[in-house]
């Protein structure tokens, strides 16, 4: 027996304008000039998608990877019909439903009650549906005694319950869902990953984007790697995660970005030197390395914090690193713009392979910047034996033996 | 492998009995269906309720004198009018006391201006939705359309006062207030589906509307009579349906004169208004996300 399709897409393609459009909405008098320059304006097109062509059948969860600006949330809201095509068909089976933020609609000055219906109704749940499981909800945020406070006196922590427990019973026959794990702590993101495993137990489909390429492996048992808004690679998580770190690691760890001013936050350049500042062409194994990171920021900010994380080529966080002891250290961006220099220097640890560099800006309520910004491979030293890069192991510090023999006889 | 089997059996024995869910389609495309829309209406209603019902919550909430507002807002404004038309100007009012004439046209007018305003913004003010979820996005502008109603059936209640008060008793006619009250609510969807469409691409409908209302009322039977308005030109007069619609609610609430023939150019004027907001909606509808 074939297995059901619940997704299909066909050449998907989809233009985005450039320029001034690409931020949004525009008033008349621009629309009117614009049209008279309309000839500069024929390569001001980015094409987030680009010919995208899979199916994926009924109760498969498929994990979506790429770098920033591949078009993966792009295809998530083609797939949820958010936007239509600039050409080719996506088609889908059952009922969609897209988590791509929590808490979407959710009214401050409404009470909790009245946002749970709100909410629920917005992710297309019924009122007697919210009606049936609404103890559940409500149990399942924990904020009984909550119920008939106005959403404005919540903590930032409890807005995220309270969003999650309503997007955790909706029932859609398709999952969508984008980077909704990369907010709020590590009990909450445990929470959140648990709840969609389930999604996939209960034979849901379930299509995923997250940076966190270790939960693609873990929920999915295939993925898709884009950019470029083209597919790279198609197959089985372990295998196209691993791909996706390996992928196009240049010869030398360094990157450069054009400076895009409508960004508000953006990184600059990226790049691996030694402990002392030099850059590394060449970075080997058992020797200490410094991760480098620019930014710019264009805006002003409150205080924020910044934090650099590597990922292996299975999509194993290595290392997760808050600036200060738990984020203590912050920075206050009150005259923009101006650049922060982001250095961080890592014990040798990290065994020959190749590596994700990502950076996060934010604070506890928001974040800003959250982008895999480097792909850097650490070689084997020269007098490693060949098959060094083939080891499954996750650290490889210096480390001290004592093997003694001792004769019995 | 039979346990495999055996789950796989099981899983089509479940499926069997129930159809399968239609595909949904999201392709490029330059067909546009105002029926279609129409329908998603009626798909997504409870959504619509849910949003109106919000409004409302939201509009009375921390606001000290709540639901009273309903019913002083008209007041306000009528005995403004009342003071300035009604004494000074001493305008025909077709044998109406002032109050009532200017109130009852009051209450629906406010109605209108306010759903209108309130249409226009439902979709840039739902910039967070229409980015991350999917809904029928008529859903946004049509909702806006009904909060308003429950003013207007609070201010009603006043209006009834006014008339015992001032002893006008209406005619047979009444039986025609619902329709007014419908015809009402098409002028606001027919002006608010465009406008709101529009305002996602051109922010500048938000600065000019306004004014644009401003212009509207001072164009409608509010604060003077149509009478005042003769021969030909009553049906250059009728192209703003608001004077239909208001010459009408007040024959059937204060026993005024009833339209006339004219009211047929008011009711092709929101027809062709409404059949030419939808599809424009419809076409707009497409790139809402990508633009607002």
């Amino acid at each position: 027996m074939a297995p059901q399709t619940a997704i299909e897409v066909e050449s998907l393609s989809k233009r985005y304008r450039l320029g001034q459009n690409l931020g949004g909405y525009t008033t008349l008098r621009e629309t009117l000039a614009a049209r008279r320059r309309r000839d500069t304006q024929e390569d001001a097109y980015l094409w987030a998608l680009r010919d995208v062509s899979f199916s994926v059948p009924k109760d498969q969860a498929l994990g979506l990877v790429g770098p920033n600006g591949a078009g993966k949330t792009t295809l998530l809201k083609v797939l949820a019909r958010i936007t239509q095509p600039t050409s080719g068909v996506s088609r889908t089976r059952g009922r969609a439903g897209a988590l791509l933020d929590v808490g979407t609609g959710f009214h401050p000055e409404l009470t909790g009650r009245e946002n749970i219906y709100l909410n629920a109704a917005i992710l297309g749940m019924s009122r007697r549906e919210v009606d049936r499981r609404f103890d559940e909800i409500v149990d399942f945020a924990g904020l009984e005694r909550f119920l008939e406070t106005p959403l404005k006196r919540y903590s930032w922590g409890m807005y995220l319950r309270l969003a999650f427990a309503v997007a955790a019973h909706v029932e859609p026959d398709i999952v969508i869902v984008d980077e909704v794990l990369a907010v709020g702590d590590a009990r909450f993101r445990a929470k959140c990953l648990e709840r969609m495993s389930e999604f996939g137990q209960e034979g849901r489909t379930v299509v995923f984007v997250s940076h966190d390429l270790g939960s693609i492996t873990q929920l999915c048992r295939r993925a898709i790697w884009l950019d470029h808004g083209q597919i790279q690679a198609d197959g089985p998580s372990e295998e196209i995660v691993q791909r996706y770190v390996r992928g196009s690691v240049g010869d030398v760890p360094r990157i450069d970005f054009e400076p895009d001013p409508t960004q508000r936050v953006q990184v600059l350049a990226a790049d691996v030197a030694d402990d002392e500042g030099r850059p590394l062409d060449h970075p080997e194994r058992g020797q200490p390395l410094t991760l480098r990171t620019r930014f710019v920021v264009r805006e002003e900010l409150p205080v924020v914090s910044v934090a650099l994380s590597v990922q292996d080529q299975r999509g194993i966080r290595v290392l997760d690193e808050v600036w200060g002891e738990h984020g203590a250290d912050v920075l206050t961006i009150d005259d923009p713009p101006c650049e922060v220099d982001v250095a961080l220097t890592v014990p040798p640890i990290l065994p020959a392979g190749d590596y994700l560099l990502g950076v996060w800006l934010g604070s506890s309520y928001d974040s800003f910047l959250e982008q895999e910004v480097l792909r850097f491979r650490v070689w084997p030293r020269a007098d490693d034996p060949a098959d060094e890069v083939d080891r499954d192991r996750v650290a490889q510090p210096p480390v001290r033996w004592q093997v003694r023999r001792a004769d019995l006889r | 492998m039979t346990t495999a089997d055996e789950r796989l059996g099981s899983a089509s024995r479940n499926e069997a009995p129930s159809r399968l869910p239609a595909w949904v389609e999201n392709g490029a495309s330059d067909r546009f269906h105002p029926i279609a829309l129409v329908r998603d209406l009626w798909t997504y209603r409870e959504l619509a309720r849910t949003f109106a019902v919000s409004t409302l919550r939201v509009r009375y909430k921390q606001a000290a004198f709540g639901v009273a507002w309903a019913i002083l807002q008209p007041l306000l404004a009528v005995i403004l009018f009342s003071i300035v038309f009604g004494r000074l100007a001493g305008l025909p009012t077709d044998g109406i006391p002032y109050p009532v004439f200017n109130y009852s046209a009051m209450i629906l007018w406010l109605y209108v201006s306010l759903g209108v305003a309130a249409a226009a913004q439902s979709l840039v003010e739902n910039r967070d939705l229409i980015t991350k979820v999917y809904f029928a996005r008529p859903v946004a502008p049509f909702s806006a359309a009904l909060p308003g109603l429950v003013d207007l059936a609070i201010a009603f209640v006043v209006l009834l006062g006014l008339l015992v008060v001032y002893d006008v008793t209406p005619s047979w006619a009444v039986v025609f207030t619902p329709l007014w009250v419908l015809a009402a609510v098409l002028v606001v969807l027919a002006a608010g589906f465009p406008l709101s469409a529009l305002n996602v691409r051109f922010r500048d409908v938000r600065l000019a509307l306004p004014l644009v209302l401003q212009l509207w009322l001072f164009a409608s039977p509010v604060v003077y009579s149509a009478s005042l308005v003769e021969g030909g030109w009553k049906y250059v007069y009728a192209l703003n349906p608001m004077s239909t619609v208001l010459d009408g609610f007040r024959w059937s609430i204060a026993d005024g004169p009833p339209p006339g023939p004219e009211a047929l150019v008011s009711a092709a004027v929101v027809a062709v208004g409404l059949v030419v907001g939808l599809v424009y909606f419809a076409r707009a509808e497409r790139s809402f996300a990508d633009v607002v």
